[in-house]
């Protein structure tokens, strides 16, 4: 196991280099930020003594050299726009994205899964379609539309929750779940479609044919092989909604990642983005990390091929 | 009285293209410690038929549409659940063709082999440990204590065929049912299963009925055996009667299709069955095989022939049975 993770650390130095080159040179294209810093009416001159003044007007591998240097030195420099360190601004929205992320990770898969499995289970069935029909409605709402809606029901007419902020588990629950609803219906047909495959093969007979529970053939034998793709998914999707909750973030007033990264994009507030992207990757690609490390736990072929390099 | 007997069994299947009618009206019993060959083409549904005795076919699309399968003194039909999971493995068990499919992947062999005696005998984790370490030096597993540790993967597909007839075999069930358990494995490796599986026989008493395709190992295996042809029996009779002398058409058929080793000469090349298996969905009115066979008159057509007895235990379905 060691080995597999430093192996994999080398990878993860490798990529989070190959993202900050990336977003580096990207966020160049979007334009000058000077440009946005000054009045309209600001003087050829005056243009130009900002952009010395914030290291601009070098050439572009040197400015990234610096930003690089930066990197390794944990001084990502000051936001342009709020003029305070970058690394303050975006730990201190970390934790609110990473909370969203993980209750509405948690919100989807407590659900998903025992729906997928009991659809599965009962193929064809009124519980099978009127659970993928559901699924189906999961993912065509748009998830801002839901968010609103469920607003208007449990904030304005029941008055049962708040309806922005972040602070108790009342604030987090409608987010949550407007940001879980698409990714349930998602892993409720892929448990559902990867149980039927895993219903229909070779072990499964077996286990049967040894005169097993219905409970301990669905449940273990059965389930434990499922669990191989979902986990896989649900690394994925899980990388993607620490990003990616910026409508969410913005119906519901969350201070996340998101909502931080878009603002610092239309504000060209260069080191802001870079240091976003940056800690985004990092999580993106630690996830991935364990989802590795949980498949050698599902999957002894991976695990017991791993010990065998050590000896 | 036969340990099981098997009455008329109609196993069928909805499909889209209509109803398949893969076990249709079979008949057979197994006596206890004996080796019963069920033989056939693909498709002819032998597999079918051992699947219908343990009631492992997904209900829907299959059913039963009629008979009765009989063992000690219960209809396996009419059980319930809980009866016939406690029958699974412990009274009558199964082993497949595919060892490697046929075994979880994500469990250790250990997992999977003391499964069967907690489930069945309700015993501790220790016990059932020492039992199935028992049983896998019965069945010729070497270093069978590693072996537990170990998932299927690691494993040859010989030994993987070991532990799965350890496995059917932890509870000394009366009845094995082989479904082609040596199709998917070496030559070589298929005698050691096959020597194995009849020392097994011997030595717990256990009978068997061995599904294949496979005229040899019938030949050197079993006792008796019936000959399936589109879900029906075409002929069936005591080994030695069969090699003997073969009444249907169709048995003829496939001995002729099957190389031969002692001498004749004369017979070169491989003679083949014209023609292919009749759809299941669509079966000829008169006899099933009618369309392939050499011996075919007008009335073959007309009337399906009834399974029938012949010399002795000797029967087979043809209106021509024994003509040359």
């Amino acid at each position: 196991m060691a080995r597999f993770f430093l192996r994999r650390l080398r990878h993860t130095v490798f990529v989070l280099f190959a993202i900050s080159l990336i977003s580096f040179f990207f966020i160049h294209l979007s334009g000058d930020p000077v440009m946005l810093m000054l009045p309209a009416d600001a003087s050829a001159e005056q243009i130009e003594a900002m952009r010395e003044r914030l290291g601009f007007d070098d050439p572009l591998h040197v400015q990234y050299l610096r930003f690089l240097g930066g990197v390794l030195t944990g001084d990502l420099g000051n936001s342009l726009y709020y003029h305070v360190p970058v690394m303050e601004l975006v730990l201190d929205r970390l934790p609110a994205s990473l909370e969203l992320a993980l209750a509405a990770m948690a919100v989807a898969l407590l659900v998903a899964i025992p729906v997928g499995v009991l659809s599965a289970v009962k193929r064809g069935s009124l519980i099978d379609f009127g659970s993928m029909l559901g699924a189906l409605f999961g993912l065509s709402m748009p998830h801002f539309w839901l968010g609103i809606m469920m607003m208007l029901l449990f904030s304005v007419t029941l008055g049962w929750l708040p309806t922005s902020g972040r602070g108790t588990l009342a604030h987090l629950v409608m987010p949550a779940t407007a940001l879980g609803v698409s990714l349930m219906a998602m892993f409720a047909r892929l448990t559902r479609s990867v149980m039927l495959e895993v219903l229909s093969l070779d072990y499964v007979r077996t286990a049967r044919a040894k005169g097993l529970s219905e409970a301990l053939v669905i449940g273990q034998h059965a389930f434990k092989n499922a669990l191989i793709p979902i986990v896989t998914v649900a690394g994925m999707e899980f990388g993607f909604l620490l990003g990616g909750t910026v409508v969410i973030e913005t119906v519901f007033g969350w201070p996340g990642l998101g909502r931080l990264v878009v603002e610092a994009i239309f504000n060209r507030d260069y080191p802001l983005v870079q240091a976003s992207v940056l800690v985004l990757a990092m999580i993106f690609v630690l996830v991935n990390l364990a989802v590795d490390l949980i498949y050698g736990c599902l999957d002894p072929q991976i695990r017991v091929f791993d010990e065998g390099e050590m000896k | 009285m036969p340990l099981l007997e098997v009455d008329g069994l109609r196993t069928y299947f909805r499909t889209p293209a209509g109803l398949a009618k893969a076990v249709d009206d079979v008949s057979l019993d197994v006596e206890e410690g004996e080796i019963r060959a069920i033989v056939g083409e693909s498709g002819c549904g032998k597999s079918v038929l051992s699947l219908s005795i343990l009631r492992l076919l997904p209900q829907p699309p299959a059913f039963h549409a009629g008979g009765e399968i009989r063992f000690g003194g219960r209809d396996l039909l009419k059980v319930s659940q809980s009866e016939i999971r406690h029958i699974r493995g412990n009274e009558i068990s199964m082993i497949f063709q595919e060892p490697m499919s046929a075994l979880n992947p994500v469990f250790t062999i250990g997992h999977q082999l003391t499964e069967v005696y907690r489930v069945h005998r309700g015993v501790d984790a220790r016990s059932a440990r020492r039992q199935a370490v028992e049983m896998l030096t019965l069945v010729g597993v070497p270093a069978p204590e590693a072996r537990l540790r170990e998932y299927p993967f690691q494993l040859s597909g010989g030994m993987r065929q070991r532990v799965m007839i350890a496995m059917a075999l932890a509870c000394r069930p009366k009845l094995l049912i082989a479904d082609e358990p040596t199709t998917a494995l070496d030559v070589t490796i298929q005698a050691q299963i096959l020597d194995l599986m009849r020392d097994l026989r011997e030595s717990l008493g256990t009978a068997i009925i061995l599904i294949t395709h496979d005229l040899g190992v019938v030949a050197e295996m079993a006792d008796r055996v019936s000959v399936m042809y589109a879900g029906r029996v075409a002929e069936s009779a005591e080994v030695e009667a069969l090699f003997d002398r073969t009444l249907h058409p169709y048995t003829r058929g496939l001995m002729h299709a099957v190389p031969s080793m002692a001498g004749d000469r004369a017979q070169s090349r491989l003679t083949e069955i014209g023609g292919v298996v009749p759809n299941l969905t669509d079966l000829p009115e008169g006899c099933r095989f009618e369309p392939r066979c050499p011996l075919a008159v007008a009335y073959c057509r007309k009337k399906e022939p009834p399974l029938e007895t012949y010399e002795g235990a000797h029967m087979a379905a043809c209106w021509r049975a024994g003509d040359a």
